[in-house]
């Protein structure tokens, strides 16, 4: 479980989060929302430390993460898997050093040990005989199937999304969404998702946590996100033609 | 103004080294803080840079690759730079002896002395700040847009660690290779240009050759070989490590990576120069 408390984060004048509590439980998924530039991937980024908060505390099963040294924040990282936007492979890599490169990094497990993980994770992310390719030589979803792979390689107990379906088309997205979601109940671990994308909350949106211009605007989840009243939510929720005509 | 002038004296450095920096201090006049916070930046990257690796067998792998891309890959360029620099001194030399008292040797000696104390660890490091460089701050800052070092850090690896500290290991011991292997074609590029074009006889460059040496020459090549390297690799990576933006700021950083190396080098050589030779 990952506690968020009173986070407010400022670029020059700029207010970006401000005072943001919530909470993103376990075996959930966990959804952050809103439009461009909300507030979203600055609020992930503080999660996973990339950006350090203004003020505030975040709490990872009542660990603190912020305001701690840079080593101790490493001991904390090592129990994250993060997917970013554009995948992130490391492209001088193959496929399966990529997926491997984790184990490499935190584990002492001998070779097939971990050349047996690494087929085990490709193989739950359905994705078979693309070992021995590098990044530039698969497509964008299966960039993002590869970089969930890695991001689950280690075992981790929080996973961070970062618009895991952004530039694919809606079934591919669908296949990614459904991927996520049954990893997080698998092995039960804390899933954060930064989306804009209204099938991806209808779909998996167990915990929902909608920002408007850097603040906490409303918490649910997908069987009461069409029913709110709240008039900016729902003029995200129905922004587009497709979500009025289902409406109507 | 008297103060700074003292503390020059007293570290030896004439006055001429005085008016020198004074002159250039007046050139960055308005750049003194961006300097500063630049060299902050560079030293808190290379504190953090210099730790033990988190895995010492993914180390040795990340140091084979550089030893490659870095040092092994680049014999070429300086085979072929190193041979006609050597020739083109000798015939220099040659072409400037006009008196008959100097002995025709002395294209042999200054062949040598010149190359060893100059054209290879200077000469090389320069082309090597534009080839080795480049590659550098063009790699790191590729994988700093696209994202791939905050994915290394978000995983709990030290990216500076990961990502420079095996260049610059690779480069300050692959470079005295590379600088070693330039003297010797040098030498051989001059003997070369003499025997062919019949200024000086093959007896006569060789015996100029093993004349007058003074071993500690090498010692100064192979020391200003060693802070080169450690500029190319370190100021490369910290540019690199920095970039901002999209691809129109990796070509940026890759081009500073080449003009800072370059001028920091030179600047260095002048250094080294005259606390090692005077």
């Amino acid at each position: 479980m990952i506690f968020v408390k009173n986070i407010s984060k400022s670029f020059a004048e700029r207010v970006v989060l401000d005072n943001i509590s919530t909470s993103f439980e376990k075996g959930k998924t966990n959804l952050i929302i809103g439009q461009s530039g909300s507030g979203k991937t600055v609020l992930m980024k503080c999660c996973i430390g990339l950006l350090d908060p203004d003020g505030g505390e975040i709490l990872y099963d009542n660990r603190p993460f912020s305001g701690i040294s840079e080593k101790r924040k490493q001991d904390i990282r090592k129990e994250m898997g993060v997917l970013f936007q554009g995948g992130a492979l490391f492209d001088s890599f193959t496929v399966e050093q990529n997926v491997m490169f984790p184990l490499n990094m935190f584990t002492d497990l001998s070779n097939e040990e971990k050349l047996e993980r690494v087929n085990f994770c490709l193989k739950r992310v359905n994705l078979v005989n693309v070992n021995n390719l590098y990044p530039s030589e698969i497509s964008g979803g299966m960039m993002k199937r590869v970089a969930i792979a890695r991001a689950i390689s280690n075992s981790p107990s929080y996973l961070f999304c970062d618009e895991p379906n952004s530039g694919l088309d809606p079934k591919t997205a669908e296949v990614i969404d459904e991927l996520i979601s049954e990893i997080t109940q698998e092995y039960n671990i804390t899933t954060v998702i930064n989306t804009h994308d209204m099938n991806s909350v209808l779909q998996i949106g167990q915990r929902i946590t909608f920002l408007y211009n850097g603040r906490l605007w409303w918490e649910g989840d997908k069987n009461t996100i069409l029913d709110t009243d709240n008039p900016e939510l729902r003029d995200f929720v129905f922004s587009t033609e497709l979500t009025r005509r289902i409406i109507k | 103004m008297m103060f700074a002038e003292q503390v020059f004296k007293k570290l030896g450095f004439s006055e001429v080294w005085y008016f020198i920096m004074n002159y250039l201090s007046g050139v960055f006049k308005g750049y003194h803080m961006v300097m500063i916070r630049m060299l902050g930046e560079y030293l808190l990257l290379m504190f953090t840079t210099f730790k033990r690796p988190d895995k010492g067998p993914v180390f040795r792998r990340q140091l084979m690759t550089e030893f490659i891309g870095l040092g092994v890959d680049s014999f070429g360029i300086v085979a072929i730079i190193s041979v006609f620099t050597g020739a083109i001194v000798a015939i220099q030399t040659a072409y400037n002896i006009d008196s008959p008292l100097i002995p025709l040797s002395m294209v042999g000696f200054t062949t040598r002395q010149m190359v060893i104390l100059e054209f290879s660890p200077t000469i090389i490091s320069l082309i090597l700040a534009g080839k080795v460089g480049s590659r550098i701050a063009s790699e790191i800052g590729t994988m700093r847009v696209t994202e791939q070092i905050d994915a290394l850090r978000v995983m709990g690896v030290n990216p500076a660690n990961y990502l420079i500290l095996p260049k610059i290991t690779a480069a300050m011991l692959f470079n005295p290779v590379l600088i070693t292997f330039s003297i010797v074609l040098g030498i051989f590029g001059g003997w070369g240009a003499c025997v062919v074009t019949d200024l000086v006889t093959s007896t006569d460059f060789i015996q100029g050759l093993r004349g007058w040496f003074e071993p500690f020459t090498v010692t100064y090549a192979m020391i200003k070989t060693l802070v080169f390297a450690f500029i190319i690799s370190s100021v490369s990576g910290f540019l690199g490590y920095n970039v901002q933006g999209g691809s129109i700021e990796v070509g940026r950083a890759s081009t500073k990576a080449v003009v800072y190396s370059s001028i920091l080098i030179i600047f260095f050589d002048l250094i080294l120069t005259q606390l090692l030779l005077i």
